[in-house]
């Protein structure tokens, strides 16, 4: 009895200790989460020079990332992201061991070490306006002992100390628009030259002692034929300019003082050209290439200044700069696309009939055409040349090619993440057993019984590591199955590339990447730029035999009257199954609540005139649509002109797919005191479980629930601008509640000393924001929440009985709403990139708020944290209730960043999707990493967690059973005894 | 007893009632009332017109007699007209706003005193309000985004299925949001609810019943900034912190009193056992312990089952 007593005490004790943690132990890091590191679309490389190891790559990216490489593997040495307005333009190495970094427009310039990438110094490049920049590190210029390194930006050189960035002079060109196109560094003198373009007409060439700053010589001279912008440098002292028609090459020599034009007519170099001509930027002795169309021709300009064809390729090519081999050796390659690879070339300059190395690589068409090369040369064993080549492709990958094979590459497209959608997994078949799948009974022990020595710390270390990795393999979270939990889902994310990439939410492996033929460049289509996916057909019925597929939206250009473009994928698959371009543009998709009958989703798509077009464009869909016709409505945010404005469809059609729409409402912002800066919706997919809220007096309180709930953040124009540029007096934030179906202004509040940057967050019925206030020198987040009183008086018991209650009836937007709100604000000590907030299944569970913070990391704050109710000493019934005591400001819990140690750089975005498990969410964050996390806001109340012993709950009631035995024999014996006495 | 239950009951009339007075918290100005000597008409058959005041306190609008305002501050009267369509027409004058502009101190003008005269539908509006009626479609409004220029910048317009203000009159609701002299929006429906299905009625009389609100902004509540309180209440409450609030032995102690009484019990039944076993004779296996010892069982572990 006694032994029974005590293994209950204890196992009430072992239970009372395992209580579940808010935060993760060091050794669950990486079980239900991962990250992954990603550059961006590589800009610029630049390999390391022979006295630093020839291992690596350093690169600078459209995400404005500066990385070092592995050249190895292609794994990231070490990586910066600079702020989204710190564009990298130049980037170079200088003395063998700095990184040297323009940015900014040329007026940051940094160092950093090359081997580990900490900073050494950063010195801030002044100048009166803002041009193009360059940079030149000059290999053998020394002032006083110092390497100096040239940067042009803001319309002044600055020559700047190598060792400790302290700008050694300055020279202002004075010159209003000048635009540089080359810094040029005579080999063997002092002397500077920049040559550039003064609007699109004039040539200047600057001559500039490089020791003191001193300008020598000043020409400039008009070009016959005007400037189109692209320029090559053929000599140190010959520069071939493309004219604005792009029809005539004028060969610009600036030698002694003297600026010489000759002019030859593309049409004279390649035959049947038609069209317009482009110049490649290409660095090569005496040579320049000419683009037309998909050819690309290489011009020899030999010493008399006469132009010879050299070469002509036929296929669309990517030509790398010049890479010095030997003394007056310069090799450089070129690469080409075929139909299922990949041709690089190398050739050294002087003799082009030579190739120095030939090779194809087999790639498949996923990743495009090749848009960079960057070579670099090795010894090889033989102590010949070797070549390897970093390209870029289309798609933002990033491959290293050396001896004919792809060595690595990088799937850098998503780092530029443009809008995510989930999908399912496929059904577990029948007949493919679960137990196949699954390890064997014993297997599964065994990993118990590794498990039960951990958690009684008998464990050796061998031991340990086996834990971790069963743990990682753990249940097979990375099947392509669907689970009972809903944990194993598809990201389907479309990045900037055009290229849509599905991610399994266990490891975050790619299923399968797509380049979308619909979203590559053409010749009907310039610049297409993906808008949004939308889930297009969600199979339930048949579910088993038919695949979801998703939608993608885009664009054939940045501005809002390009023609839109529809692409249909399979999800489970990736085949792009459609696509087509539209006659119409797209400014707004509104995915609909309705599905034809083969379960496909309606979608309407607003175009720049107001019209808005139903898909999919089947008479079946249009059934389904046209009783509806009238209940469909939309609205515009024109933040330039301050206008909101809310429309209905019209009923007649203007063709069968085509509706017409009309104005309803409108809400005009005087611009002279408001400037939109934010508007926010819920999200379509919210659910929320309960319609009231019981406040501790036993009082009930009706939240007002819409769908149509807009929030809008207006700033005075004044404090539109950075945080500082005015003073609180003048500055203000106002924002709004607004009913998108009638345009009534529901609530409308106003912080004075307020602004922007505003980011907000709007979910069942209240609306989180957080803005900087300028009195106090904080940052703020304020929350509103809104009950519904015409529903207030349901809470009489006689109503209910008598039914006279109205919670039945239909809620239309046409009821005055009577509404009330209750508002509090608090401090925040982080300024913030994003907030979201958490949704689950059946939206029973607490929500938290994830915040996207300046560190770029992922914080969750209880909801409880942001409520108005909240008070300095509240009352009993309210603690009892989970109410905290008002406190000025928010707290930060360094256990409750959900990213724990790791960091999201970039952070722009935070996606979450709800599992079918109640209390979980699954959370994707995304900048230039992904980070992918599931995450219970009340703890996992509903399930035991992944790590839950088993084995150690088994063992204990083999032992409570063995106990019981054993005290059964013994005191029956006993009694035996007793009684034979 | 039976007093209390009267009592509750009253209370809950009384709240009942309560519930059924509108409660508009940003209320700021008075309503309005149509004089059509008063302002100048466009329309001349605005004799028709009718209008009703509200307020807070009355639960039914209640028509109010013609008021004359006086002419001393006509220098800051201003007027706009209200504009209606019916379905995709064209706009037409539907109605006159009048109201003071109040100019404060530091430069800042206000609308107050809003008043409104509804100029009658005539014959052809009738027909148009009545297709609107039966195609449930929209009756439009629209108002000047700024009313000492108007149009402003655009107009503020907003809509209303016609069914919904087709009652017995026409009744109609607006809350017009202002910031100085610029309108944002206008709240514009009927003021009882509206849920679809919407019968298709029309009204028995055509007149309007029109309540008007002016609303400006609030102002954001500001942020605790109690740092000196919480230093104050600190210090005090300190005290009050000595003295939680009472509770009972049992709600405090139950945790330990309980194992304990197990114990205890235990003890007993196994004395009550004891002396039983103890009668026959002396015990011979763990037995050569002092008698003193014996007497004293329950601490005795050789005793213990």
């Amino acid at each position: 009895m006694g032994t029974m007593l005590r293994v209950f005490l204890l196992l009430l004790s072992l239970l009372s200790i395992t209580a579940p943690a808010f935060s993760l132990y060091e050794d669950q890091v990486g079980l239900a989460d991962w990250h992954q590191k990603y550059i961006g679309k590589v800009k610029d490389a630049v390999f390391h020079t022979q006295k630093t190891g020839r291992k690596r790559v350093v690169v600078s990216t459209e995400e404005n990332v500066i990385a070092s490489l592995d050249l190895r593997h292609g794994e990231i040495f070490w990586r910066h992201v600079l702020g989204p307005n710190d564009a990298i333009d130049g980037i170079d190495i200088a003395m063998g061991k700095y990184v040297i970094t323009l940015s900014s427009e040329g007026s940051i310039l940094r160092a950093w070490n090359l081997p580990d990438g900490q900073m050494v110094w950063e010195a801030f490049l002044q100048g009166p306006h803002s041009s193009k920049s360059s940079l030149l590190v000059p290999a053998s210029l020394k002032v006083d002992k110092d390497n100096v390194i040239l940067a042009f930006g803001k319309g002044c050189l600055h020559a700047v100390s190598g060792i400790h960035g302290e700008i050694l002079w300055k020279k202002d060109l004075e010159a209003e628009s000048f635009e540089i196109q080359h810094m040029i560094q005579t080999s063997g003198s002092d002397l500077i030259h920049l040559v550039g373009f003064v609007g699109s007409s004039q040539f200047d060439s600057y001559t500039i002692d490089a020791k003191s700053g001193e300008l020598l010589k000043h020409d400039s001279a008009a070009i016959p034929g005007g400037y189109s912008g692209q320029a090559s440098l053929v000599s140190s002292s010959t520069l071939v300019v493309m004219d604005s028609a792009g029809s005539t090459v004028t060969t610009i020599s600036f030698q002694d003082g003297k600026v010489t034009f000759s002019q030859t007519p593309v049409s004279t170099l390649i035959e049947d050209f038609v069209g317009k001509a482009k110049l490649l930027a290409l660095k090569l002795e005496g040579v320049f290439a000419v683009k037309t169309g998909t050819h690309t021709t290489f011009v020899r300009v030999t010493v008399e200044g006469k132009l010879e064809v050299v070469d002509k390729i036929n296929h669309a090519t990517a030509v790398s700069d010049v890479l010095e081999i030997s003394e007056n050796r310069q090799a450089f390659a070129f690469v080409h696309r075929r139909s299922n690879g990949i041709d690089l070339t190398v050739k050294l300059g002087a003799d082009w009939n030579h190739d120095l190395l030939k090779e194809s690589i087999k790639m498949d068409q996923e990743r495009g055409s090749v848009q960079k090369v960057y070579i670099n040369n090795y010894i090889r064993t033989d102590r010949s040349h070797g070549f390897r080549a970093l390209i870029v492709m289309e798609d933002h990958s990033l491959l290293l090619v050396q001896q004919g094979a792809v060595v690595w590459s990088r799937e850098d497209a998503l780092a530029s993440v443009i809008d995510v959608k989930t999908s399912e997994l496929p059904v577990e078949k029948k007949g493919v057993s679960v137990a196949k799948v699954e390890e064997s009974l014993f297997e599964w022990l065994q990993g118990h019984v590794l498990k039960l020595k951990g958690t009684l710390m008998l464990a050796s270390p061998d031991d340990m590591a086996a834990i971790q990795s069963l743990r990682l393999k753990a249940s097979g979270k990375s099947k392509m199955t669907r689970d009972h939990n809903g944990f194993r889902k598809l990201l389907i994310v479309l990045t900037k590339a055009g290229k849509v990439f599905a991610l399994h939410t266990g490891d975050g492996r790619i299923v399968w990447s797509r380049l979308l033929n619909s979203l590559r460049q053409s010749e009907t289509c310039e610049n297409p730029t993906g808008l949004n996916l939308f889930p297009w057909h969600v199979p339930h019925h048949h579910a088993l035999d038919e695949n979801p597929s998703a939608l993608v939206v885009s664009r054939c250009g940045p501005s809002d009257d390009a023609l839109g473009l529809l692409s249909f994928v399979d999800t489970y698959t990736g085949k792009e199954l459609s696509s087509s371009s539209l006659d119409h543009s797209v400014v707004q998709v509104i995915p609909l609540p309705f599905m034809d009958s083969t379960e496909q989703r309606l979608h309407l798509l607003i175009d720049a005139s107001g019209q808005a077009h139903l898909y999919p464009k089947t008479s079946d869909a249009l059934g389904v649509f046209r009783p509806e016709l009238t209940n469909v409505y939309w609205y515009s945010v024109e933040a330039e002109t301050g206008i909101i404005k809310g429309y209905a469809l019209k009923e007649k059609a203007s063709d069968d797919y085509s509706f017409d729409t009309r104005g309803i409402w409108s809400i005009v912002f005087p611009s002279e005191s408001e400037k939109i800066i934010k508007t926010s919706t819920r999200k379509l997919n919210e659910v929320v479980h309960t319609q009231a809220k019981v406040v501790a007096d036993q009082d009930a309180m009706f939240k007002y629930i819409s769908k149509n709930l807009l929030f809008v953040a207006t700033v005075a124009p004044k404090a539109s601008g950075d945080i500082g540029s005015s003073t609180p007096e003048e500055s203000w934030l106002i924002v709004y509640l607004i009913d998108t179906i009638t345009g009534r202004i529901l609530h409308r509040m106003t912080h004075h000393g307020a602004q922007g940057p505003v980011e907000a967050v709007v979910s069942e019925n209240w609306v989180i924001y957080h803005y900087f206030n300028l009195r106090a020198h904080k940052y703020e987040m304020s929350v509103i929440e809104i009950y519904d009183q015409s529903r207030a008086d349901n809470k009489d018991v006689w109503k209910l009985i008598l039914g006279k209650h109205n919670l039945t009836s239909p809620v239309s937007s046409y009821s005055r709403p009577e509404i009330m709100t209750r508002s509090q604000s608090y401090f925040f000590t982080h300024s913030v990139k994003s907030i979201a907030v958490t949704s689950t299944a059946k939206g029973i569970t607490s929500k938290q708020l994830l915040i996207g913070t300046v560190g770029d990391q992922v914080l969750a704050l209880d909801k409880r944290f942001l409520d108005p109710r909240r008070s300095v000493n509240p009352t009993q019934a309210e603690k009892e209730e989970g109410i905290i005591p008002l406190t000025d400001s928010l707290p930060i819990i360094p256990q409750s960043y959900i990213t724990h140690a790791l960091k999201v750089e970039g952070l722009r975005g935070i996606e979450t999707v709800p599992a079918k498990l109640e209390s979980t969410t699954l959370i994707f964050a995304y900048g230039v990493d992904l980070f992918f996390t599931r995450f219970a806001p009340s703890r996992t109340y509903d399930s035991l967690t992944e790590d839950f012993s088993y084995a150690l709950l088994l063992l204990t009631i083999v032992a409570l059973v063995a106990a019981i035995f054993i005290t059964w024999i013994l005191s029956e014996k006993k009694e035996l005894r007793d009684k034979w006495r | 007893m039976g007093r209390k239950v009267v009592l509750l009951f009253l209370f809950t009339l009384l709240s009942v009632l309560s519930l059924f007075a509108p409660s508009l918290s940003g209320f700021q100005s008075d309503e309005l009332l149509v004089d059509d000597d008063e302002v100048g008409q466009p329309q001349s058959h605005s004799q028709q017109s009718s209008s009703v005041t509200k307020s807070d306190q009355t639960v039914t609008p209640s028509p109010t007699p013609r008021r004359k305002f006086s002419d001393s501050d006509s220098d800051s009267k201003i007027q706009f007209t209200l504009e209606h369509a019916f379905g995709d027409s064209d706009f037409s004058p539907a109605g006159t706003f009048s109201a003071r502009l109040k100019t404060s101190a530091h430069g800042g003008q206000t609308l107050t005193k809003l008043r409104f005269s509804r100029n009658a539908f005539t014959d052809a509006e009738k027909e148009s309000f009545k297709s609107l009626v039966e195609g449930d479609d929209f009756y439009k409004i629209r108002l000047p985004s700024n009313v000492l220029s108007p149009p402003g910048k655009d107009f503020v317009v907003t809509s209303v299925k016609a069914r919904c203000i087709s009652r017995e009159t026409l009744d109609e609701h607006f809350v017009i949001h202002t910031e100085g002299v610029n309108i944002l929006g206008v709240n514009y429906g009927a003021p009882a609810p509206c849920s679809y299905p919407r019968p298709a009625k029309l009204p028995s009389k055509w007149l309007f019943n029109s309540y008007t609100i002016l609303k400006n902004t609030e102002q954001a509540p500001r942020t605790p900034l109690f740092i000196q309180d919480v230093l104050k209440t600190g210090e005090e409450g300190e005290g009050e912190v000595v003295a939680p609030p009472e509770r009972s032995f049992w709600a405090k102690y139950w945790m330990y009193v309980i194992p304990l009484g197990l114990i205890v019990m235990n003890a007993v039944t196994q004395a009550m056992n004891m002396p039983e076993e103890q009668a026959p004779g002396q015990p011979g296996g763990g037995a050569p312990a002092a008698p003193g010892a014996v007497q004293r069982a329950p601490s005795s572990a050789a005793r213990r089952r």
